[in-house]
């Protein structure tokens, strides 16, 4: 079909493009700040573009360490959350979805109320419990109780049911057995869900701030979202460093972002329609 | 053939190591949250002293606990409007392919993917007296400055003017969804009838969106109430306690006061609040399904 172009057509174009800049500006602003010398960012009136570009803010704020430390930390917090919770996940919707044992319902029952449960009203107990484990400053402490997603749960095994169990039955008579037919039949025939699952998941566990602000009191255990919250007290009002810290902890996942757009937008879409 | 016994246990072993981790770090946390709501624990737990309804007698006679809950709800009833309705507006203009939807959505939705604490610094920068742009386009258009994070019926307008640009990308996201999920031959049958897109907006689109307008609203309404991270990491509850939400008045009592028996009972008042919204959520939308679909 060949498009005109017609007045609403080239009217919603440009209200679209504004409304993005505006968007895009706070973005734009803290990277041209973070390119400024520290003597510019304070300068009024305010300048758009720095005068003299530089990377000093970029170099010093490197140069300090954390911000690689923390970058380990998120890495290794938000891998160990997505896998996890996949695979414990996928495994809990497979038994709801296609094993009759005793108590299934009333289980699935307290899974589908856990939903219910803000995490923020368990800081407190979960801290207390976390101190008497002896998990507190340590990765598990992070990363555990992220893993506990009972609506990752719950949207998986609504598409497990949707899922015919023809195929299932074939593999059972080619003799595969029930773990074989997980990862053999169910998790291929569920991938776009399972990498929406996975994205936000990921996306969830990297810029989780409560939790981890809570269990970590180590700088050298912080991840991202909580190492930079001390940046503002220990640069002072260094506004190019802290543009140039803020930059780079959010960079990671806009890239995450610009390259897995199309599945982002409909898994989106997918939990949106099914939950 | 298998034995009925291995029928039975295997969907136990299926369920197992989610429901281990299910209920050591959330079925727990949850009663025993409850438990110390009627003692006097502190974070050092080692002396108990029951009190019985005394943390609950003494939420209902504390200020901070009302004007924080109101705090919360103030920031629900600002912030829940403009992410329903910017986010249908970005949906509405954002539908479209090619390059520019693409750069459209990676607008609109970039910054719900960055973590707090950027966007707050960002925000504090954006917001800051004298130097910062907020400041800046304010006193180039002719107008007086205005300290938006330190003056009391100012900084939750900022707050929520940063979280309406945070967070609105979700929703915006999520009406896309909803908006391509109308057949083009709704929009066909209209053309055929000489429909202006101006009938088509108001007659076809905004209709069809009607659930998922209700939809998103209550999970904005939801996400709204839980309110922390952002206030906490721009104004700190301040100035005056004027922004100060209930959860950080929760976690002032737990891990400042180290009175965790009373931040308990706060928690669960909280947590009542939320499960009453989910229900009312569940009925409404129990209710509403026949006449959409």
């Amino acid at each position: 079909m060949r498009s005109t172009w017609t007045f609403p057509k080239v009217a919603t174009a440009v209200g679209a493009s504004i409304l993005g800049v505006i968007w895009l500006i706070p973005l734009l602003w803290a990277v041209s700040t973070s390119l400024k010398p520290e003597s510019e960012t304070t300068r009024s009136p305010i300048t758009w573009f720095p005068a003299t570009p530089t990377a000093d803010a970029y170099r010093s704020v490197l140069d300090q360490g954390d911000l690689i430390r923390w970058f380990v930390n998120s890495s290794v917090v938000s891998v160990l959350v997505t896998v996890l919770t996949l695979f414990v996940s996928v495994l809990a919707a497979f038994g709801f979805s296609r094993n009759e044992f005793p108590g299934r319902r009333v289980l699935f029952g307290v899974v589908i109320a856990g939903i219910l449960v803000p995490p923020q009203v368990l800081i407190v107990p979960l801290f207390q419990e976390m101190t008497s484990l002896g998990l507190v400053d340590t990765y598990w402490g992070i990363v555990l109780p992220q893993v506990v997603a009972p609506v990752m749960v719950f949207v998986l095994k609504k598409f497990f049911d949707g899922i015919s169990r023809d195929y299932e039955d074939a593999a059972r008579v080619d003799g595969a057995s029930r773990w074989r037919i997980v990862w053999s039949v169910m998790v291929p025939m569920s991938r776009p869900i399972l990498v929406a699952v996975g994205i936000f998941t990921f996306i969830g566990a990297w810029n989780n701030f409560l939790w981890p602000f809570i269990v970590t009191t180590d700088p050298s255990m912080m991840t991202i979202p909580v190492g930079l919250a001390n940046v503002q007290g220990s640069y002072g009002l260094r506004y190019a460093q802290i543009m140039a810290s803020a930059v780079l902890g959010g960079l990671p996942l806009l890239i995450v972002y610009a390259l897995f757009q199309r599945q982002v937008v409909r898994g989106v879409g997918d939990a949106g329609i099914k939950g | 053939m298998r034995k009925p016994w291995q029928e039975r246990w295997a969907g136990l072993f299926f369920v197992g190591p989610f429901l281990l981790l299910f209920a050591v770090f959330l079925v727990w946390p949850t009663i025993s949250g409850l438990w110390n709501s009627f003692f006097n624990t502190s974070l050092a737990g080692v002396e108990q002293e029951f009190l019985g309804l005394q943390n609950w007698r003494e939420m209902f006679s504390d200020s901070a606990v009302w004007s924080s809950l109101k705090n919360t709800l103030i920031f629900t009833a600002m912030s829940t409007p403009p992410l329903v309705i910017i986010a249908l507006v970005m949906a509405l203009l954002a539908n479209r392919t090619g390059v520019l939807g693409w750069l459209l959505r990676f607008a609109y939705f970039a910054p719900f993917v960055l973590p707090a604490t950027v966007v707050t610094l960002i925000w504090v920068w954006i917001y800051e007296p004298g130097f910062g742009l907020a400041n800046g386009l304010l006193t180039a258009g002719g107008f007086a400055e205005i300290d938006w994070l330190n003056t009391e019926n100012r900084a939750m307008l900022a707050v929520v003017i940063t979280t309406v640009w945070w967070t609105v990308g979700f929703n915006f996201l999520l009406y896309l969804a909803a908006l391509q999920g109308i057949p083009e031959q709704v929009y066909e049958a209209a053309d055929i009838d000489g429909a202006s897109e101006r009938q088509k907006l108001f007659r076809i689109t905004l209709p069809l969106l009607r659930r998922t307008t209700g939809l998103i609203a209550v999970l904005q309404l939801v996400a709204s109430l839980k309110i922390f991270d952002q206030i906490y990491l721009m104004t700190n509850g301040g100035p005056n306690y004027a922004t100060r939400p209930i959860i950080q008045y929760i976690y002032q009592n737990g891990f400042t006061n180290y009175r965790i028996g009373y931040a308990s009972a706060i928690s669960y008042m909280f947590f009542a609040i939320i499960v009453v919204v989910a229900v009312l959520q569940f009925k409404l939308f129990s209710g509403s399904k026949e006449d959409s679909a």
